[in-house]
């Protein structure tokens, strides 16, 4: 079993002929990913990796239904094109792009909820179903099937992560980037809820960092609804107040956000911290059957 | 990008939310002259930092002469590393109650936020949890009158002022959506005679949204490398320490910081160049950085879209151009490794595969450098 998609779930490509689209396209067919259409304005007609490319979400909906859609569009677009996404149907919505202003960000989580529909991001590597389907741009080789899942705030990071889990054989259920904007679609406890409910997770892995509270927002959920085990890695101890380090929602404002406040509160909910990423492995081999 | 407190309150008179009758000045004579024509005024230092009432930066005045020697003073304050290069002259309002007002997003509920208490003028980090009203607003409805009213219910404000509060409110609600404002706060807004008035300012725009909004000025209130990094559009920060820091991806750039530390070094900057980098621009960030003056430069890649190989290529280029004079420990794996590692070898640079090596090498290279 898998959370949000299989390897069944169709998924779409808008700003599939630009480079970025193009190059992850190729990418995600060869994972395994079924993607059935691409959308660019002006360029339907054209195949990108024999993928059919139509001019607009609607017609793409019309030809090849689809649940999911990844977006490849330049920020001051994206908007445009997430809210045709949703509009049209779109159940899933994977939003790369970073530098989306804040308010269309509000704007689209508000049509997203209108309509149902579940979005990852914005400023995410998207989301992955190990072995069966990735939905982004995180680097194939290192998410191999297995007991855990992982949810994190920032890519690298979560790549660093995930490299020393497959390095010591630890595989992943369904690895989640949330994405490193002030508001983005998915938060911790939507994905913790997810990963209670799925039979395959045997034990998560939260990659958080400082600024916002959705840790601390994460810590009084795990307490009362997770039983299972859960560890996490947490960067930005040195951060200093007031600077932004590099993510828009990476900075500690008011005396809010920071590292120690993040640290107890995930303590007291029973979470495991390691250190250092390369300690996660010999962390939690000891609870995966 | 924060604004000044008389460009917030200039964006304020804009959207008809009313203000003390004021003017900008530049010197000390200019702030007499302007007292000459507003009476009784108190003079703000015009910079960004906040606390500028401890600190002195505020101040009455009942005449030109008095306004004169203030401003003299005022002018050559220094706040945060910064000194201001305007005051604003303001008439004395007659306050009768001091509220708190702003508009912020909240993110966990994906929505802009009212936040609002009767306990204004003091600093909001002080206000009591209980004593603050938050009231989310759906931007797909926007701020209604009956929202206000419920606020003002919860605040316990009826009767005239609420009549106020009814009028006030969606003239910043309005300003906040229609300049992508990341934070609109009145600390205090002050209960006078004549109504509401906003007595301070302070506005965020969003930089993502900047492009939008060609007629707002731009502030800079960054030291020199913090602008030259903007211009290069990477994510730079300063910080105190010798170990020179370049990594790809925020989240990681942090681990890269917390894990210098971790090994009892400490980090001169944090510096993330970004996803998917070409030569040029690596290039001109590692030489931002070699601009410095650190004492060892550690990197750190994790190659998913940035290439390995581009990095190595952007390495070599500012070592044959600039010389690259000081201890260095290079860690990189990912897409492209094993070009990227065959370049940096014709120059005799050795890498590391795990960010835990790298680490400890580079602060270890501090210790016998």
């Amino acid at each position: 079993m898998s959370i949000y998609i299989n390897e069944n779930t169709r998924v779409l490509v808008q700003g599939i002929t630009g480079n970025q689209g193009t190059f992850h396209t190729a990418q995600m067919l060869s994972y395994g990913t079924k993607i059935v259409g691409g959308v660019t304005p002006g360029k339907g007609g054209q195949t990108v990796e024999k993928v059919p490319v139509y001019d607009t979400v609607f017609e793409a909906m019309e030809k090849e239904p689809a649940e999911a859609s990844i977006l490849f569009i330049p920020a001051p677009f994206a908007k445009d094109a997430a809210l045709e996404a949703l509009d049209a149907g779109v159940k899933i919505l994977v939003l790369i792009p970073e530098h989306i202003p804040l308010h269309d960000a509000m704007d689209i989580m508000a049509h997203a909820r209108q309509k149902d529909a579940v979005v990852v991001g914005p400023n995410t590597f998207g989301l992955v179903s190990s072995g069966s389907s990735k939905i982004g741009i995180m680097p194939s080789q290192y998410f191999i099937p297995g007991p855990v899942g992982v949810v994190s705030r920032s890519g690298t990071l979560c790549y660093e992560i995930i490299g020393h889990l497959t390095d010591n054989g630890v595989g992943t259920t369904t690895v989640v980037g949330l994405g490193g904007d002030r508001v983005v679609g998915l938060h911790f406890i939507d994905v913790l809820k997810k990963f209670e409910e799925d039979p395959a997770t045997e034990a998560i892995i939260l990659v958080g960092e400082i600024g916002g509270s959705s840790e601390e927002e994460a810590a009084s959920f795990i307490k009362k609804s997770i039983s299972k085990p859960v560890f996490a890695y947490l960067a930005g101890r040195s951060a200093p107040p007031g600077k932004r380090m590099g993510h828009a929602g990476a900075i500690i404002e008011r005396g809010r956000g920071t590292f120690d406040s993040k640290v107890k509160a995930l303590t007291e909910a029973g979470v495991d911290i390691a250190d250092l990423p390369a300690a996660l492995p010999r962390m939690i081999k000891p609870v995966l059957a | 990008m924060k604004l000044y407190e008389y460009l917030g309150k200039e964006l304020f008179d804009r959207y008809d939310i009313p203000i003390p009758r004021g003017k900008v000045v530049k010197s000390a004579d200019e702030a007499a002259q302007a007292t000459e024509e507003l009476g009784e005024v108190v003079i703000k230092l015009q910079v960004l930092t906040g606390k500028r009432g401890k600190s002195g930066g505020i101040a009455f005045a009942s005449s030109p002469a008095e306004a004169k020697v203030e401003a003299e003073r005022i002018l050559k304050m220094e706040l945060g590393g910064f000194t201001a290069e305007n005051l604003l002259v303001e008439e004395k309002i007659q306050i009768e109650q001091e509220l708190y007002l702003a508009l912020t997003v909240d993110g966990a509920a994906q929505r802009p936020v009212v936040l609002a208490s009767l306990d204004g003028g003091m600093d909001v980090e002080d206000v009591a949890e209980d004593r603050m009203i938050r009231w989310t607003v759906d931007v797909t409805v926007g701020l209604q009158p009956y929202m206000v009213r419920e606020i003002c219910r919860q605040l316990g404000v009826g009767g005239k002022l609420q009549k106020e509060f009814v009028k006030f409110l969606p003239k910043l609600y309005r300003l906040f959506r229609e300049l992508d404002a990341e934070l609109a706060e009145i600390n205090p807004l002050a209960v006078t005679p004549d109504g509401l008035i906003a007595a301070d300012a302070k506005v965020t725009i969003d930089d993502d949204a900047l492009y939008r909004h060609p007629q707002l000025p731009r502030i800079k209130e960054k030291t020199d490398l913090e602008l030259k990094a903007e211009e290069l559009d990477l994510a730079y920060v300063e910080l105190e320490g010798d170990i020179a820091v370049m990594a790809n991806g925020a989240g990681i750039t942090m681990a890269t910081l917390d894990m210098v530390q971790h090994y009892g070094g400490a980090p001169a900057n944090f510096l993330d160049f970004g996803g998917g980098a070409d030569v040029g621009k690596t290039a001109q960030a590692l030489e931002l950085l070699l601009g410095t003056n650190p004492k060892v430069l550690l990197i750190n890649i994790f190659g998913g879209i940035t290439r390995c190989d581009v990095v190595a290529e952007a390495f070599v280029r500012v070592k044959e151009s600039k010389g690259i004079d000081l201890p260095v420990s290079f860690r990189l794996v990912g897409t492209n490794e094993a070009e990227g590692r065959t370049i940096l070898e014709k120059v005799g640079i050795k890498t590391f595969n795990t960010m835990d090596d790298a680490v400890s090498h580079a602060v270890e290279l501090t210790g016998t450098s």
